[in-house]
């Protein structure tokens, strides 16, 4: 009798699932390389900050830096303190399983599965043309705020809910208000996983593209208040590899821009959970 | 010494300077104190005065509500949803459960110490220092003097004095109790209440502690829940008995510690006290 | 008489403001979704008033100009991309978690989870690019024009892999460890520990990650928009330009007025419902499994 390892349906299997984890690590790999081999040769400090040239053809994504990060303030500026509020009230206030408590995760639920063309809709139709913000970064940042909403609130009411019992209990019975408990103790233990949250919102936010193109527009020239049209990075690669031709250089070279300013939020959102984590395993 | 518990197994604290100390007269008197959680009562019926400046131990097995009544006494249990308290707490006679009554002031002068010392991820400083704020101390110099006399007073003050700043996470579990007791005494509290103190420490660390609460008294009036019958017996000056029965948590005897431990009157008590059962 | 001299009133009081305060902002939160909704609908509300529904289903086809409004074609289109996607996505995805899990040396799997990170992280107009500029030339090279229903289905593949496969992978994890010893103990093969143990006590994690993934695959707008070719027809073969809803709306609305408008705000509010209801179901079966 052949040993169990040997019989051909288990090399089969052994075979079929080392085949798949390889194919879907080479075709990662065939991407990234093609993406660094496509756009590093571009990539300069002149690139970081000049102005675009020649529809995007040529010049550098100065404006575009700027347009994105704009966008991203105002996002952030919209939705931190709603976000926060609503996660706060959802994780130290609401009664466990109380039927508001639950109406508002559902909401949330089904908020963070809306497709972000539809936020671009619904953006385009609130801010850009009832409230008459026009196409501008106001309209965008606040179209992005209300994508990144679900986000904030999931990361951050996770983060209250890991703060231990012990310190509430402990500041209730010194007769703190529960506003000085929140905030000298129940916010600061979460800070790190409060600003995890952050930079995945802001990850999430830098890398959207459908809801700013009727939204914040496509202006690729430096803002001159937020009232302005602005293009964001994303907006700028799918602008030059769609609908300029010859753009596609340039459009690698933003895409990798683009990819390493995600890797740095995404290591920092890392970062802090982990050292997040680590606090909690040394105090408990 | 007219006044003072008969019985008290220690020397009491400033009786030199004439301070009442350990005195046969109500500073918390409880009626018929019932706690249920979500219609499923946990502890009925309770009713018994806690001496000024005592020491009264709570002793019983596992399970049977004293805990559940400490946090009545400062209205912690406000905090547990679903919690019900009826019956009567008066401090100094003023009823604890009046709508009326500011809680937070309230638990100022009711201060509680737990089973596992929970300090703030602050500093050791500041660890006392945002209370004091909190509670209204506006004077910097006030806080550094009443800070410095905390820890001064729970015998921290030598081992911390260089590193007022650093993290209290960072000092040793019988440390971070001391200094959770100090934290509680900055506000100056006229009651401790303490569950279970020691018993998340090692014999060292618990011996201090247990000489600190004793010197505490005196001046505090302490109410303890402990499991260790061994430190009930040594420090305690009353002793309350709680006991099970069908499922609800129930006051079997209450008395002076060392009648209660030589010559209880409940037969369960005496069976409990003499390690047959619990 | 408990109440002592001191602000304690005060901050008795910053505390009762506190909790309705929070209260207003986690509704205004919750509320955001009623909005997003309600501008939708009054938005799409003169296509659906003039007409009805039914010009949306019965139409002779996609005339804006001549006011027919056929969504029939798109949303084929965007079903049979979704579906083609989860086809590849699943397998490739699960046997990816397989293999972290019960294949690979613990730093090969460290290290195939990272990845799975990264390209979770990657943005869908980096998938169109490549998309676009490599796989695109490729197919056409063999099928020409190469901007097809199949790259869609192949870019779509790629982004929503790594969803499938991050969530079987902690499907997979919590099965209890117990039970893939008691596999062991009755003499399974690891194929038959896998198969017949740990993939059935995963199956609600791992039916949670491909309902996220389906929702990701409709919801995608960029990506699919720039490889697809985006002829408006009802797809009869994988090699075939097709358009779908999410990209009709990017490339119509710019110029779009009127009843124009209305049906895209209309085809949105069809997306937004077939997508909530994905990602509503992917969280009750991910309770199911938590609870």
């Amino acid at each position: 009798m052949r040993s169990a390892a040997t019989r051909p349906a288990e090399r089969l299997f052994t075979v079929a699932v080392w085949a798949a984890a390889g194919a879907v690590a080479a075709v990662f790999a065939w991407m990234l390389a093609d993406l660094v081999a496509a756009g590093a040769a571009r990539l300069s400090w002149s690139f970081l900050v000049d102005a675009p040239a020649s529809a995007g053809r040529a010049g550098g994504i100065g404006p575009i830096l700027v347009s994105t990060l704009l966008i991203l303030a105002v996002a952030i500026a919209a939705a931190l303190p709603l976000g926060l509020g609503t996660a706060v009230w959802l994780a130290e206030f609401a009664r466990r399983g109380s039927r508001a408590a639950r109406r508002v995760r559902l909401a949330l639920d089904v908020l963070a599965g809306v497709p972000s063309i539809v936020f671009g809709l619904f953006g385009n139709a609130l801010f850009s043309v009832w409230l008459g913000l026009g196409f501008s970064i106001l309209s965008g940042g606040l179209t992005l705020a209300c994508m990144v909403l679900p986000i904030l609130i999931r990361s951050t009411e996770m983060g209250l809910a890991a703060v231990p019992e012990d310190w509430r209990r402990g500041a209730a019975a010194l007769g703190l208000s529960r506003a000085a408990a929140l905030w000298h103790v129940i916010l600061p233990a979460a800070a790190p996983a409060l600003s995890a949250g952050l930079m995945l919102g802001i990850g999430r936010a830098m890398a959207e593209t459908a809801a700013l193109i009727f939204t914040s527009g496509y202006v690729d020239r430096l803002p001159g208040s937020l009232m302005d049209s602005g293009r964001a990075l994303a907006v700028h690669i799918y602008e030059l590899s769609m609908n300029v031709t010859g753009g596609d250089a340039n459009a690698y070279a933003s895409a990798l821009v683009l990819i390493a300013l995600l890797l740095v939020i995404n290591g920092l959102a890392a970062l802090l959970a982990e050292r997040w984590l680590g606090r909690r395993i040394v105090t408990s | 010494m007219t006044g003072t518990a008969p019985c008290a197994p220690y020397t009491l604290g400033d009786l030199a300077e004439g301070t009442p100390c350990c005195v046969p007269q109500p500073h918390l008197e409880i009626r018929d104190l019932s706690i249920a959680y979500g219609g499923q009562p946990v502890l009925a019926g309770v009713g018994l005065d806690i001496p000024r400046g005592c020491i009264t131990a709570l002793i019983g097995p596992s399970g049977c509500g004293k805990t559940s009544f400490l946090s009545a006494l400062n209205r912690l249990t406000d905090l547990i949803p679903g919690c019900t308290v009826r019956g009567i707490v008066r401090l100094d006679g003023g009823d604890v459960f009046d709508a009326q009554v500011d809680t937070l002031a309230l638990r100022r002068r009711i201060g509680m110490i737990f089973q596992r010392p929970n300090p703030f991820p602050l500093s050791i400083r500041r660890n006392l220092d945002m209370p004091l704020r909190e509670h209204g101390v506006r004077r910097r110099d006030e806080r550094e003097d009443r800070i410095e006399a905390a820890l001064r007073g729970v015998g921290l003050w030598d081992e911390v004095r260089e590193r007022l700043d650093a993290p209290a996470l960072g000092l040793s579990g019988g440390q971070q109790q001391r200094l959770c007791i100090a934290r509680a005494l900055v506000l100056q509290p006229e009651i401790l209440l303490m569950d279970e103190p020691c018993s998340a420490l090692d014999p060292l660390a618990s011996a201090v502690v247990e000489e600190l609460i004793l010197r505490l008294a005196g001046r505090h009036t302490i109410v303890i829940v402990t499991h260790n019958l061994a430190q009930a017996r040594r420090i305690a000056n009353y002793a309350a008995f709680f006991w099970m029965t069908e499922q609800v948590g129930k006051l079997v005897e209450f008395g002076q510690s060392r009648t209660l431990f030589d010559a209880p009157k409940h037969s369960l008590t005496a069976a409990y006290v003499s390690g047959r059962s619990g | 008489m408990i109440s002592s001299a001191n602000s304690s009133s005060s901050r008795s009081r910053v505390d009762a403001a506190l909790r309705p305060a929070l209260f207003a902002l986690a509704t205004a939160s919750a509320a955001l979704l009623a909005l997003v909704l309600l501008f939708l609908a009054g938005e799409s509300w003169p296509a659906l008033a003039e007409g009805g529904w039914r010009r949306f289903l019965a139409s002779d086809g996609w005339y804006p100009a001549s006011g027919d409004f056929d969504l029939w074609p798109m949303a084929w289109a965007t079903l049979a991309a979704a579906t083609g996607a989860l086809a590849i996505a699943l397998p490739l995805g699960v046997g990816g978690a397989i293999f972290t899990r019960f294949y690979a040396p613990p730093p090969l799997a460290a290290a195939f989870r990272r990845l799975l990170g990264l390209l979770a992280g990657i943005p869908s107009v980096v998938f169109g690019l490549w998309g676009l500029t490599v796989l695109v030339p490729i197919l056409a090279r063999w099928q020409p024009p190469g901007t097809s229903l199949a790259a869609a289905i192949l870019i779509l593949a790629l982004m929503v892999l790594p969803t499938v496969a991050l969530t079987a992978d902690s499907a997979l994890a919590a099965v209890p460890p117990d039970w893939l010893a008691g596999a062991h103990a009755l003499g399974l093969t690891r194929s038959a520990t896998v198969l017949r143990v740990a993939l059935p006590a995963a199956r609600a994690g791992i039916a949670g990650g491909a309902l996220l993934a389906a929702a990701r695959a409709l919801g995608e707008t960029m990506a699919v928009l720039m490889v697809a070719g985006n002829v408006v027809q009802t797809p009869t073969g994988l090699f075939e330009p097709v358009r779908v809803l999410t990209a009709n709306i990017a490339l119509e609305m710019a110029y779009a007025a009127g009843t124009h408008r209305a049906a895209l705000f209309a085809s949105g509010l069809l997306l937004t419902a077939l997508v909530a209801l994905l990602a509503w179901s992917a969280a009750r079966v991910g309770e199911r499994t938590n609870a």
